[in-house]
């Protein structure tokens, strides 16, 4: 009960301060912060099944273009409101990771990366191939005038900040009360040894199971965000890349802590930002950061954060 | 043997590509019996178990647990029946504390009084004071202990206890024969235990395997006596 306050209260402080950033820093940082939060849900979702669970998937970007795409599609062809088009991708978003869970989770280890990484490949081809709705590689733009959601403009700078900070919110308050679950409890218990949760009487696959699909709705939530606020749908958000990038926040950041994903997503895309301007080997330097990173914090930035000093972080 | 039945097999085998590590066993545990199971290495007295934990699955025969045919169901499902179960080989989560350790046990059981529940198994195998550790910062004795507590926390029905002693030292031993004692009665227990000092001192009644078959059962005191127990283990021709 003290775990679940103290928890509550430390992500509450966190979004106060998300929400302070906007009126300190200048508009370019701001629409920065925007997309990181978005693509910090995404990080999030899948911090749940790797960092929590402990099982790496290297397909998610088929639950981020999900989502995407289940908004962008009913919003494109079938001329829904943005609020109908949430619920499309949110409900795409269960059905698919539902039904990949079901399926990849006949695998573990090596093989379920395998098997997630060859579902997302399939899910980009069928995006490519059916091209004649989703313009394939190209992508289409959702226009301004559609992403009016209630009567709020969010092509708006401000609009779209509050917008994903209120998606962000959500989504770690309800990580937070997750993880402090007896749910989120014995997803730690598999991850550190399966057979013994089994072996207590878990019914690991289902617990497995569920974690996909919070994990997949979450990154599909983050998906449609990022098409209703971004205005733009495009195929190369189902590629591998894509199923790496949260991979890399979340090492980076720190697997297994509530706001590991957060720290990550900023520190990557400011690194990335930064180190393009002094050069255009910026890739280099961001590898040679990861490296050190993986090297003197193994656990990411929150994981050794939480080793170090702050014993409680969640 | 006028007690409740708690649980049966009949005809229970399991075949490995052509050996049979475990052969047609019928075995009955009466339910508050303190049973042990002992045998030379490799007479199937871990494939036995497995397979009514459920970690191995049968190739025929049949497992009946407090009235209910529980052959085909998978381990989990068994373990929430009221089993609990010890590994031959510890099993913690090692990088949780042990107060986490026997919570996830707690939970699983029953959602109630949690803390409580935990703190009196702790209690119960002296390590009180030791919650707030990390489990893999423990001795072996202790984590073995935890292990234990871990069990005790779900008030099984059935504790199933694969070779518990092993590794501990004398002084710790004596602790765990007093702890099995203590729970005789209210939990039916099965040990499996090369220890003999320890099946001669806790076990109400001994089943022997070996090859796989059902070699002898009794009192420790029949057991002790039996020629063809001491043939098994000493290797020795008795004819």
């Amino acid at each position: 009960m003290k775990d679940q306050l103290l928890t509550g209260v430390f992500h509450l402080l966190i979004i106060a301060l998300m929400a302070g950033l906007y009126f300190i820093l200048p508009e370019y940082h701001s629409g920065v912060l925007a997309r990181v939060m978005v693509l910090a849900v995404y990080a999030m979702g899948y911090n749940i099944l790797f960092g929590y669970t402990g099982l790496l998937s290297l397909g998610h970007a088929l639950f981020f273009a999900t989502g995407m795409y289940g908004l962008g599609l009913a919003m494109q062809h079938l001329d829904v409101t943005p609020s109908i088009g949430i619920l499309c991708g949110l409900g795409a978003a269960v059905v698919v990771s539902a039904v990949i869970g079901f399926l990849a989770l006949r695998t573990t280890g090596v093989a379920f990366m395998i098997v997630t990484l060859m579902f997302a490949q399939a899910g980009y081809l069928i995006i490519l191939w059916l091209g004649e709705y989703t313009r394939g590689d190209e992508g289409f733009v959702i226009q301004q005038s559609q992403r009016v959601l209630n009567g709020v403009d969010l092509s708006q700078p401000d609009n779209r900040y509050f917008a994903a900070l209120i998606l962000f919110a959500i989504s770690l308050l309800l990580i937070g009360w997750v993880v402090r679950s007896g749910f989120g409890k014995t997803l730690v218990a598999i991850r550190e040894n399966e057979e013994r949760a089994r072996m207590l009487g878990y019914n690991v696959h289902r617990h497995k199971w569920l974690a996909v699909i919070i994990s997949g709705v979450l990154a599909g939530a983050a998906g449609a965000a990022y098409a209703l606020l971004f205005g733009y749908v495009g195929a190369t958000f189902a590629t591998v890349q894509y199923s790496i990038f949260p991979l890399l926040y979340v090492l980076l950041g720190g697997a297994g802590t509530t706001i590991g994903p957060l720290i990550g997503t900023v520190f990557m895309y400011y690194l990335i930002d930064l180190s393009s301007q002094i050069t255009s080997a910026y890739l280099l330097i961001a590898g040679v950061a990861l490296i050190l990173l993986t090297l003197f914090a193994p656990q990411g930035l929150a994981g050794e954060l939480r080793k170090r000093v702050f014993r409680w972080l969640p | 043997m006028a007690a409740v039945t708690l649980l049966s097999t009949s005809g229970l085998t399991k075949q490995y590509a052509g050996l049979t590590a475990v052969n047609q066993v019928d075995f009955e545990l009466p339910a508050g019996q303190i049973r042990a199971l002992i045998g030379p290495n490799g007479a199937g007295k871990s494939t036995f178990v497995g397979m009514l934990s459920g970690r191995i699955e049968s190739s025929t025969g049949q497992v009946t647990f407090d009235g209910k045919d529980i052959t085909k169901l998978p381990a989990h499902r068994r373990i929430s029946l009221g089993m609990a179960y010890t590994f031959q080989i510890t099993s913690i989560f090692a990088s949780l504390t042990v107060h986490e350790n026997v919570a996830l046990a707690a939970r699983r059981a029953s959602g109630r009084k949690v803390p409580e529940r935990v703190k009196d198994a702790l209690t119960r195998v002296n390590m009180a004071d030791r919650r707030t550790h990390i489990a893999s910062d423990l001795s072996y004795g202790h984590q073995r202990l935890l292990e234990i507590a871990m069990g005790l926390v779900q008030s099984p029905k059935l504790f199933i206890l694969d070779e518990p002693t092993q590794g501990l030292s004398s002084s710790e031993i004596d602790a765990f024969v007093t702890l099995i004692k203590s729970i005789a009665g209210a939990t039916t227990v099965l040990l499996i235990e090369h220890n003999m000092d320890v099946v001669m001192a806790t076990a109400d009644y001994i089943t022997v395997l070996n090859f796989g078959e059902v070699l002898a059962e009794g009192t420790p005191q029949e057991i002790r006596d039996s020629a063809e127990v001491q043939a098994a283990y000493l290797g020795t021709s008795h004819a």
